[in-house]
């Protein structure tokens, strides 16, 4: 099963995480690390989750992972497949797995980042499996 | 200072309605509380307390509180999604042991049935400033597929399969075919229910709840004045509450909150897993069911699966007789919230007034577990242990 695009709803409207947005308008994915405690933390936020440092910065992934859980959504116009990636950088996060086949889906499968257009001026950040040319 | 006897469930009741366009959601409230009343034997009058979550329409308990008529001097709107009924619960008993108030009104109605909510398949917003909004909506997240993650990855480490969750809906069916307001009265096998069509991998049209309109209330009151009714005394013993999220991105979806709210309750209570002898769990969906088992400690932690099967949760033939009333899965679902229904059987179970095809003998201890939120990323749980007297 060939994975049709889903029209993607987007409209961030949020000063704190449109770095994120202007980053991945250029095609880099960056993600949110505390200057304290040394965690890059998910979803990014100016004040470190873990141990309240207001001092966090961006810095730039490697965009890689693996599949922690997935599920194909059936009841939908476009089935899609929604997934929890763990990051190389070891922040788990919300996406879809995208341009493969779904019964190739698996826990474990290694996946690299993919920006996917979306309703507003920026892309989102999907993920594929490696193996995938 | 713990809780324990310091207060009393006097009152319960479950809407009839499970479709209910002809009437308004403050109606269903009233229409609840009224029944709770009449069943607690207490009146209008004698409510010092109000207690609703977010499916109350309009600001708060304001609102309500106007429309009710109610004269408070203690009032509550703690929402935790599904589980705030029992948190009302544990915050009115806290409300009776400071002198706050004497008689607690818990008050629940909806109505997405009528309303053609899509309440577990269709993407949704429900405030634009949710800090997670941009991170997940446009990954099409779904209370089904959130839920079907923790059940994919609960198959991944422990092995557990569609047909041990499938058990969780045959227990249900079986309680259900004695519940004449249940939505779905019809017993329902192992095979039905992975062979029903797949709505989100791997839960199945079975593995999921109904969706319907209704109600519930409940009335919490002082120890005097539970002494002084004519029912059947159901004493709170403990109770706990809890969050689980997604931990700055230390995500673990093989546990829930219930693993933080179920041992404290247990521990206010004095009593184990070992000693309830009828649970009322949560079951938005198959695999709601089977984490909160774990994490309350009926069984370890994996082992969910062999628990549930062969008939476990089937009032009298297994060892831990579940949901008795069909549960949301078959009986009712009102306002997408299954906490209030959780509590009311239990009520129902301590009392003796289940039906009797499932009461339990002699049910002098129960337990009532909700969670409200999504298990798949963010989550509040509340667990309560009752007695009866």
């Amino acid at each position: 099963m060939e994975t049709k695009q889903r029209k993607i709803p987007f409209s961030p409207n949020n000063p704190e995480s449109l770095p994120f947005w202007t980053a991945a308008a250029e095609g880099k994915f960056i993600l949110r690390k505390c200057v304290s405690c040394q965690r890059v933390h998910w979803y990014p936020r100016a004040i470190c989750p873990f141990c309240f440092s207001d001092k966090t910065e961006w810095v730039p992934a490697s965009g890689r992972g693996k599949i922690y859980s997935f599920s194909i959504m059936r009841r939908a116009p476009e089935p899609y497949a929604i997934a929890y990636v763990t990051l190389e950088e070891g922040a788990t996060m919300l996406t879809n797995i995208v341009d493969c086949d779904f019964n190739d889906l698996k826990i474990g499968l290694e996946v690299k980042i993919v920006f996917k257009p979306s309703e507003s001026a920026f892309p989102v950040p999907m993920f594929t499996a490696v193996t995938v040319a | 200072m713990s809780l324990r006897g310091k207060a009393y469930i006097a009152g319960a009741f479950e809407h009839p309605a499970r479709k209910a366009p002809d009437k308004s959601v403050a109606q269903l409230h009233a229409e609840a509380a009224r029944g709770a009343l009449l069943d607690a034997g207490l009146t209008h009058a004698d409510v010092d307390g109000y207690f609703c979550a977010g499916d109350a329409p309009g600001m708060g308990p304001l609102s309500m509180l106007d429309y009710l008529n109610l004269k408070v001097r203690h009032l509550d709107s703690t929402d935790s999604g599904g589980s705030s009924y029992l948190v009302h619960v544990a915050h009115a008993a806290e409300a009776i042991a400071m002198g706050k108030c004497n008689v607690a009104l818990i008050t629940l109605g909806g109505r997405p049935m009528s309303e053609g909510v899509q309440t577990g398949t269709a993407p949704r917003i429900e405030n634009p400033a949710k800090p997670d909004v941009e991170w997940e909506y446009p990954f099409g997240w779904t209370t089904v597929n959130l839920y079907a993650m923790c059940a994919m990855r609960h198959m991944h480490e422990f092995g557990t399969t569609s047909e041990q969750l499938a058990w969780i809906k045959v227990a249900a069916s079986h309680h259900a075919q004695h519940n004449p307001n249940a939505v779905l009265r019809n017993v329902v096998t192992v095979e039905d229910v992975v062979n029903s069509p797949m709505v989100a991998d791997p839960l199945h049209r079975l593995d999921c709840c109904l969706i319907t309109d209704g109600g519930g209330a409940l009335v919490v009151v002082k120890p005097e004045i539970a002494k002084s009714l004519q029912r059947p005394l159901v004493k709170l013993l403990g109770a706990g509450e809890a969050f689980k999220g997604q931990d700055g991105g230390a995500v673990d979806l093989t546990y829930s909150a219930a693993a933080s709210s179920g041992p404290i309750a247990f521990a206010e209570a004095g009593v184990k897993p070992a000693d309830i002898q009828y649970a009322s769990i949560y079951d938005s969906f198959t695999i709601t069911v089977l984490m909160q088992l774990e994490d309350l400690g009926f069984c370890k932690k994996g082992e969910g699966g062999r628990f549930v099967s062969d008939g476990n949760l089937i009032s009298g033939v297994g060892k831990l007789p579940f949901n008795t009333d069909g549960g949301g899965l078959c009986n009712n679902h009102p306002a997408n919230r299954g906490g209030m229904t959780k509590v009311i059987e239990a009520v129902r179970q301590l009392r003796g007034e289940a039906h009797p095809a499932v009461q339990v003998k002699n049910c002098n201890l129960a337990l009532a577990q909700g969670t409200g939120g999504l298990l798949g990323s963010r989550h509040g749980s509340a667990t309560l242990i009752l007695e009866r007297e």
